[in-house]
């Protein structure tokens, strides 16, 4: 009779309800310290703000179509750029980056988890509430004065528009603020990322065996230390000038209006290259597996993102050629911009080589890389052309500039992002995305990039400067721009078909298997998703493409690499 | 079958993308019939500009034609086929000569193309002022842009006039470049390259337009709510106009009997503060001078054009033309604003 239970009603055979169920799952994310959930939180959050800021550029689009529009207010539209450009750089890009890099550093580098797994959930949840705290301006930016607005300065936010005297309100706080915080999170994030690389490799892993991807990111988190700093101080001097009655940049009191630029380009331009980099990184994991080839010298691959990496800190002031800087600046920015061209010219030839004797398979995220190589070189030699000291006086702040870094960063860094997610989505869900509707998504996302941003040359070279909200109809720009924003809606509408085809092929797609694509670094030898702690047992690599070893036991790579 | 298929619509994609491409080119000519640009260059600075572009557009077009054409042969060559479907082409690593040829080769490229660079900017940057040169100094407002002539004596707004040269005889307007607020750029395309306006910052550019006629442009840098309404005309005067320009412009305002009552409203509401008239008691600095407002075909920068019914609306309500412009709505009744265009008008 002592062992007997008595059952107290109400407590042993409740089972929780559907509502508590959801909250405990909700819980389980905001709480969580696994890499993969947090690589997958911020890739989500980066796809969000992605479809957010491209609505911004729709928006822009529109009121743009025709000459004399009254679509938006001259406030709106300068609102809708600024938004857009620093959304899609601090809320997409670095957040894409640190997604893809927070998921797959660990596992392709044999490793369980981040170094610090913590610091990692504090950098997302720090990353997240900026992004939030920024678009409160919509709402909050005036403050107590009446109705909101967000901030209307521009992304690069010249001194000294950003001053009390011209920016009164709370907008331009709102967005130096949400940089300051979100400059955290990435710091937190790139401190994370190197030390895992560098300590948490598993037996055989030498650097010179890191997959290429973790080699890009090692670097992209090195430059992010570097120029993330200067930013964030730029924005704390600002807000002492805004608030602590400081001069630096208050030039109604001597301040300096090109001491900001400095400040910001030296951050800015590396900023790109923190962004191409883990681009570049998806490429390469992408093109060799597609092409069913090693990597073409991955000694200059390492070197060449590198030597771009120590290259990019030296070229900023090309950002600003038409500010009055001396003939011998101006030729010395001139020289260390256009040597950019040699490594990454390196790269491209690279691609190529791999893809030199391969049997490529074009499913979609090869598509993707395709695309990207092609438009990379637009980009590169745009690049060139803008470097270019006398022809940039022209062509700078123009249509041009515009198409120029939309081909590095929609046509480059984009594209690789959507490989990157027809690539690894199998393995963050299980599930295969659609193939059907991911050629859909490339053709249509194709044309209208290139409708969209191929014609913005013209504009350039035709004299339409940035930054305006409306344009004469006798300047002749009517025709061209119409062209633009349809490429922009043939964009919006892939991106849709886009989102749709993760959501759907979530709950139908097909499984994926551990390796569907027959691919070769680690991550692909553990179950799709991977479980907690990836490796029950610490694996153990000879070379570059440890599964290909596998695969291919009489004809291993670890005979032939040097 | 169905490979080859896929081949053929990949090779016409392919041709279509680059009909695309080559359709574009004098699309976009026609699509410009009103204003040309930089490539109808008509001062020195714009001239070598265009020159030096055309020959980084030859090396950029090249590499991108070689390079281009190496990625759509690859893409057809090395299609994956049905036939080899089941083995793993040859694995090759990599080749020291092969990486060193396409390193030695950009980087002689780029040693070429930074030496003409740097010609063409020292060239154009640090040419000497000749002693006949015209000085200008352009002062960027939100949002317009004030022109005085110091050895002149002028102060004009918004259109710039100029003379040109005779022919082998140059005749370069060398600007000032300052800002009132926050910073501007100055970029008319047909006669140089733009130059940024940085209060606290001084800076130079220089013009020598040939052809008379009038040049438009507009501010190339983001300076707040109109950015885009901030207008630019260069007016290349011949040098009988220009000295005649002049000649008008170094008088005073005039002083018509007929529009008194208009000249008094304009002395007795904050008109004054912003504006100067000079010979009347307005010497506001803030605005536009308005000494000789009628010589100018525009207004509110480029806005709109300088024509009574225009002048009447604007007064009456700036934001019309221009939401976000500095000048507030005066709240005059309609008979002093017609006043006060009937004496704006007499000011030629």
């Amino acid at each position: 009779m002592a062992d007997q239970t008595f059952p107290i009603p109400d407590s042993l055979d409740r089972s929780p309800s559907r509502s508590a169920a959801l909250l405990e799952w909700l819980h389980s994310w905001v709480v969580t310290v696994d890499h993969k959930r947090l690589g997958i939180l911020y890739i989500v959050y980066a796809t969000f703000f992605l479809l957010v800021a491209g609505a911004e550029a729709l928006v822009m689009r529109i009121q743009l179509a025709i000459p004399n529009n009254h679509f938006l207010s001259p406030e709106t539209y300068n609102e809708m750029f600024t938004m857009h450009g620093t959304t899609m750089v601090f809320l997409v890009g670095m957040t894409f980056i640190f997604g893809f890099g927070n998921y797959l550093v660990p596992l392709m580098i044999g490793a369980r988890d981040m170094a610090f797994p913590r610091l990692n959930a504090f950098s997302f949840w720090m990353t997240a509430f900026s992004g939030f705290l920024l678009y409160f301006s919509f709402i909050g930016g005036f403050g107590l004065y009446g109705m909101g607005s967000a901030p209307d300065i521009s992304w690069w936010a010249y001194a000294p528009l950003t001053a009390k005297a011209f920016s009164p309100g709370h907008n331009t706080d709102y967005w130096a603020i949400a940089l300051i915080v979100s400059g955290f999170g990435t710091l937190g994030a790139a401190i994370n990322t190197l030390a895992t690389a560098f300590s948490m490799r598993c037996r055989g892993m030498t650097l010179f065996r890191m997959p290429l991807f973790v080699w890009l990111l090692v670097v992209t988190s090195g430059l992010t230390l570097i120029t993330i700093t200067p930013l964030t101080a730029a924005q704390i001097m600002l807000l002492i000038d805004r608030y602590l009655g400081g001069h630096f940049f208050d030039t109604q009191a001597g301040g300096s209006a090109t001491v900001w630029m400095h400040f910001f380009w030296i951050f800015g331009h590396p900023e790109v290259y923190v962004l191409i980099l883990p681009a570049f990184g998806i490429a390469n994991e992408v093109i060799p597996v597609f092409s069913r080839k090693a990597i073409f010298g991955y000694p200059a691959m390492v070197s060449a993102s590198v030597g771009i990496a120590f290259i990019s800190i030296s070229v900023w002031a090309h950002h600003m050629f038409t500010i009055g800087m001396t003939s011998v600046s101006n030729a010395f920015f001139v020289l260390s911009t256009m040597m950019v061209g040699i490594p990454t010219g390196i790269k491209i030839f690279n691609w190529l080589a791999t893809m030199w004797g391969g049997r490529i398979r074009f499913a979609t995220p090869m598509l993707f890389c395709t695309a990207f190589v092609l438009q990379f070189l637009c980009a590169g030699l745009t690049g060139i052309m803008l470097s270019v000291a006398p022809w940039d006086w022209q062509l700078h702040n123009s249509y041009f500039v515009i198409a120029h870094f939309h081909y590095t960063l929609t046509g480059s860094f984009v594209f690789c992002m959507f490989a990157g997610f027809y690539y690894w989505y199998p393995k963050f869900t299980g599930h295969m995305l659609s193939e059907k509707l991911g050629k859909w998504h490339f053709w249509l996302f194709l044309i209208g990039f290139h409708v969209t941003f191929d014609t913005m040359h013209f504009l350039g070279i035709l004299g339409m400067p940035r930054s305006i909200y409306t344009y004469g109809a006798d300047r002749g720009w009517g025709a061209l721009n119409m062209v633009v924003s349809i490429g922009g809606m043939i964009q919006g509408i892939a991106v849709l078909i886009f989102a749709w085809n993760l959501i759907d092929s979530y709950f139908h797609g097909p499984a994926a298997g551990s390796d569907p694509w027959d691919a070769w670094t680690l991550e692909w030898s553990t179950p799709s998703p991977p479980p907690a702690y990836n490796f029950a047992t610490e694996p153990v690599v000879r070379s570059r493409r440890p599964l290909w070893d596998l695969k291919h036991p009489q004809d291993p790579d670890w005979k032939y690499e040097r | 079958m169905h490979q080859g298929l896929s081949l053929a619509s990949i090779r016409s994609r392919i041709c279509l993308f680059f009909w695309l491409c080559l359709a574009a080119l004098p699309a976009s000519a026609q699509a410009a019939p009103g204003m040309p640009g930089m490539l109808e260059a008509d001062s020195t600075p714009a001239r070598e500009i265009m020159g030096l572009s055309h020959f980084v557009l030859l090396i950029t077009g090249s590499i991108f034609a070689v390079v281009g054409g190496l990625l759509v042969y690859v893409i057809i060559r090395f299609r994956a086929r049905e036939a080899d479907a089941e083995h793993e082409p040859a694995q090759v690593y990599g080749s020291v000569q092969v990486e060193l040829a396409w390193t030695v080769i950009p980087v002689l490229i780029v040693v070429v193309l930074f030496l003409t660079t740097a010609r063409i900017i020292f060239a154009i940057q640090d040419a000497p002022e000749p002693a006949s040169a015209l000085d200008v100094t352009v002062i960027g407002h939100q949002f317009w842009w004030e022109f005085r002539y110091p050895k002149l004596g002028i102060v004009t707004a918004n259109e710039l006039h100029v003379p040109v040269g005779t022919p082998g005889k140059p005749f370069p307007t060398y600007l000032e470049l300052l800002s009132a607020d926050v910073d501007h750029s100055f970029w008319v395309p047909q006669l140089g390259g733009k130059t940024d306006l940085i209060p606290n910052h001084p800076n130079k550019m220089w013009i020598d337009p040939e052809k008379p006629g009038v040049y438009l442009g507009q501010c190339a840098q983001f300076c707040g709510v109109e950015h885009a309404k901030m207008l630019l005309r260069v007016y290349a005067d011949t040098p009988e106009q220009f000295e005649a320009w002049v000649k008008n412009e170094q008088r005073p305002g005039a002083q018509d009997q007929a529009v008194e009552a208009g000249r008094h409203v304009f002395e007795t509401q904050a008109c004054m503060n912003c504006h100067t008239i000079s010979g009347t008691a307005a010497k506001g600095t803030f605005g536009p001078d308005l000494t000789h407002m009628m010589s100018r075909a525009t207004i509110a920068a480029g806005a709109a054009d300088n024509t009574p019914e225009n002048l009447n609306a604007w007064i009456k309500n700036p934001n019309d033309f221009k939401p976000g412009a500095l000048m507030p709505v005066m709240q005059l009744s309609d008979e002093q604003v017609n006043e006060l265009v009937a004496y704006l008008s007499t000011l030629h």
